[in-house]
């Protein structure tokens, strides 16, 4: 009995296959094409005069201290996001596995964030701490903190910080408990019986058995953190104040259709692309060769 | 039978199709705006007006979103063949557009080829000399132009002492007031929207010192910035150092600040003239406005300020039958009637000469006094070389530079004059990018 599935018909395979073909040509081979053209050019907004400038778009942004401190502050914020959105994560997924009363409700509340756009949350999150109206800004102020992250880059980061993590959480918790609740509960109840507590019993028999997942979902958060935060600079900061919240997919869309330097945008989206191929490639390589599904 | 019920049917068909096609259908002219809010909403009426008068045109305006994303709109409409006929593109982006000459019709153009009676003098040469070459000819149409001003609450005014009959005039008067007002339970004393045109290009103008050479650049593209210079580095290190009183505070880009001074945050504020409507709505105190304020003895202050907000450029690519539709729409727009409704609603700047004694002739000025105080600090003097305005490309990059600049010193991580050195430095790397790709 043969495990591949072999086609009678020589056509057909091409006819089933073509919708995914075409799509992944219009929407992705064809883009990045015109990017990698169109960082090769120096051109009006308009497109009536380009020229050809090779690797020139390329160097400027390497050798400009705006695009280095982007990619300083994309490294910070993007290891920021997944390292709290993982860690508040795995500790909510241990609690809610350990739950018996409620555990439904519980579950049920902590993926609703994951439902909501984030830009959505981000303009919750901008109206929560807006220095003149929020009112968290208030609490803040009657600590003594004084909370004008218009002004300070430090305030601000930690802001788009704690408004893209919140909806991650639940992708990750979703992640997590699925991962704990496929960890054989004898292992457990072998390691209990052996005298070992709570915390042993999670450091040394359930976390390790859980790295795949945590590997798995560091690449999807910092694909999230790189990527789809757009909307959340976008709508909170706009790379403020002073560049510190200037992540480099902010500045994709601010060099070109802000600021209308085509060439230098589509460098930029270049250098994001070969990024993206490694950290898939990485993904690939080391992490589907560990899960089974 | 059958054959003489299928003819009738056919007859009655044609009967109603071929009249109904033959009827003229009114001639489409897409503008794109970016209005949003109750200025959106006025644009949306005087369009339905103009349609409801006439049925040869039909205007159809679509909200793009904001300055930026309408512009890039256009832009993007124009590269895949596709351009709407009326454009509105902010003032920083005249030399983007200028420098496009294959994707525009100056305006004088699309007015004279249609035949229609048409006059540029019956504008403000104080709104249009932005928008016109150096020999007078018009290139885009003035619609929305605003100045800055200052607004002060009147109630908060009356609770420290002060007379709301003598607003402050100079900036050390700005200084002593802004002292009162903090002592008196404001949490601050001023703020400010739009910080690089009204502190940095409406600064330069009002003082008559230059923002760049070769007249602001309007006298060709090797211009270079000069933002750096001793008065501009006294002005900003001066806000600078009245954060730390709480005399200034900075509001954040654009106008985000303007929740500070309907929410009572601060007492007096600099925005637009434009931001009446939206503080006529939200303030529920009583406020006025008055002249910008000036460093007495420097420069030449008081000069006359130059103008924010957007024009209509008509793009290139149409039929001459819909620039016909262009130009009756523009006509209309001009008209007195409609500039004064629009000017009294908004606090943008009537743009011709009739629609400002109208409005005086109504006697809005004197029930509003605050409304003339735009027009008449625009036209306090006759534009000098440094106060016509200013046409720098890639510009709309500069104003990011220096929003990044100013955040940057009023946080304290640069002095005013390292970080206007600095930004003048970026800012010509700008312009020889801008030169060099319009050879």
């Amino acid at each position: 009995m043969e495990k591949r599935v072999v086609f009678k018909n020589k056509i057909l395979p091409y006819f089933l296959v073509a919708p995914q073909i075409i799509i992944t040509l219009v929407f992705f081979i064809w883009p990045a094409s015109m990017a990698i053209y169109q960082s090769a050019l120096q051109e009006d907004p308009f497109g009536l005069s380009s020229t050809f400038v090779a690797f020139e778009n390329f160097i400027y942004i390497f050798t400009d201290p705006i695009y280095i401190n982007s990619i300083k502050v994309t490294m910070t914020f993007s290891f920021s996001v997944a390292a709290i959105a993982m860690s508040f994560a795995l500790l909510f997924a241990v609690m809610a596995d350990r739950a018996i009363r409620g555990a439904t409700t519980y579950k049920t509340f902590i993926i609703w964030p994951y439902a909501i756009a984030p830009v959505v949350a981000a303009v919750l999150w901008y109206f929560l701490f807006n220095p003149t109206v929020g009112m968290l800004s208030f609490f803040l102020k009657s600590i003594g903190i004084n909370w004008n992250f218009e002004l300070n880059g430090r305030q601000a980061m930690i802001l788009v910080i704690i408004a893209a993590a919140w909806r991650e959480i639940s992708y990750n918790f979703l992640f997590f408990l699925a991962g704990l609740q496929a960890i054989p509960k004898s292992f457990i109840e072998a390691a209990a019986i052996d005298g070992a507590s709570p915390r042993k019993r999670f450091w040394t028999i359930s976390f390790p058995l859980l790295s795949p997942t945590v590997f798995f979902l560091f690449v999807m958060n910092i694909v999230y953190a790189f990527f789809d935060t757009f909307g959340v600079i976008h709508s909170i900061t706009e790379g403020g104040p002073n560049e510190a919240t200037n992540i480099m997919v902010y500045k994709v869309y601010h060099d070109g259709f802000e600021s209308l330097d085509l060439g230098g945008s589509a460098a930029q989206s270049v250098i994001l692309m070969i990024v993206v191929i490694l950290l898939t490639v990485i993904q690939f390589r080391f992490i589907e060769r560990k899960v089974h599904y | 039978m059958k054959r003489c019920k299928w003819m009738l049917i056919v007859a009655i068909f044609v009967l109603v199709i071929f009249p109904a096609s033959v009827m003229a259908e009114p001639v489409v002219v897409n503008w794109w705006f970016a209005h949003g809010g109750r200025l959106g909403e006025k644009v949306q009426s005087i369009v339905a007006n103009f349609n409801s008068m006439q049925n040869k045109y039909k205007v159809v305006a679509t909200y793009k979103g904001n300055y930026h994303d309408t512009m890039t709109a256009g832009i993007a409409a124009f590269r895949s063949k596709n351009p709407p006929h009326i454009l509105q593109v902010f003032e920083v982006g005249t030399a983007t557009m200028m420098a496009a000459k294959g994707a525009i019709k100056p305006v004088y153009e699309v007015m004279a080829a249609s035949g229609q009676p048409w006059s540029p003098d019956a504008y403000l040469s104080t709104v249009t000399g932005y928008y016109t070459t150096p020999d007078g000819k018009m290139l885009s149409l003035p619609f929305n132009s605003s100045t800055p001003v200052l607004y002060y609450n009147v109630d908060a005014f009356k609770k420290a002492g002060l007379d709301p009959n003598k607003p402050p005039k100079t900036w050390s008067e700005v200084a002593d007031y802004a002292r009162k007002l903090v002592k008196a339970g404001s949490p601050a004393g001023f703020s400010t929207a739009w910080i690089s045109w009204i502190h940095v290009e409406n600064f330069s103008a009002w003082h008559n010192v230059p923002i760049g050479t070769k007249s602001n650049g309007f006298g060709g593209l090797d211009t270079e910035f000069v933002i750096n210079s001793p008065l501009h580095v006294k002005h900003i290190q001066q806000l600078a150092d009245w954060q730390k009183e709480k005399i200034f505070i900075y509001g954040g880009r654009r106008n985000k600040g303007n929740a500070k001074f309907s929410a009572g945050e601060v007492a007096m504020y600099t925005e637009s003239s434009a931001g009446y409507a939206g503080f006529k709505k939200t303030c529920k105190f009583e406020f006025r406005t008055s002249m910008l304020p000036y460093w007495s003895g420097e420069g030449g202050a008081p000069q006359n300020t130059i103008i924010g907000g957007a024009s209509l450029w008509v793009m290139a690519g149409h039929s001459q039958k819909e620039y016909d539709g262009v130009a009756t729409f523009f006509n209309y727009l001009s008209s007195p009637a409609v500039q004064a409704d629009w000017h009294q609603f908004t606090g943008y700047l009537p743009i011709t000469t009739d629609a400002y004694y109208l409005t005086k002739g109504q006697g809005v000025y004197e029930k509003k006094p605050g409304m003339e105080t735009a027009l008449k600090q625009m036209t306090l003097n006759k534009p000098t070389a440094n106060s016509r305005g200013l046409r720098f490309g890639n510009f709309v990059q500069m104003r990011a530079i220096m929003y990044d600049t100013l955040e940057a010193i009023f946080v304290g991580k640069k002095t005013a004059k390292q970080g206007l050195d600095d930004a003048v430095v970026a800012g010509n790397k700008l312009l020889r990018k801008f030169e060099k790709a319009n050879k």
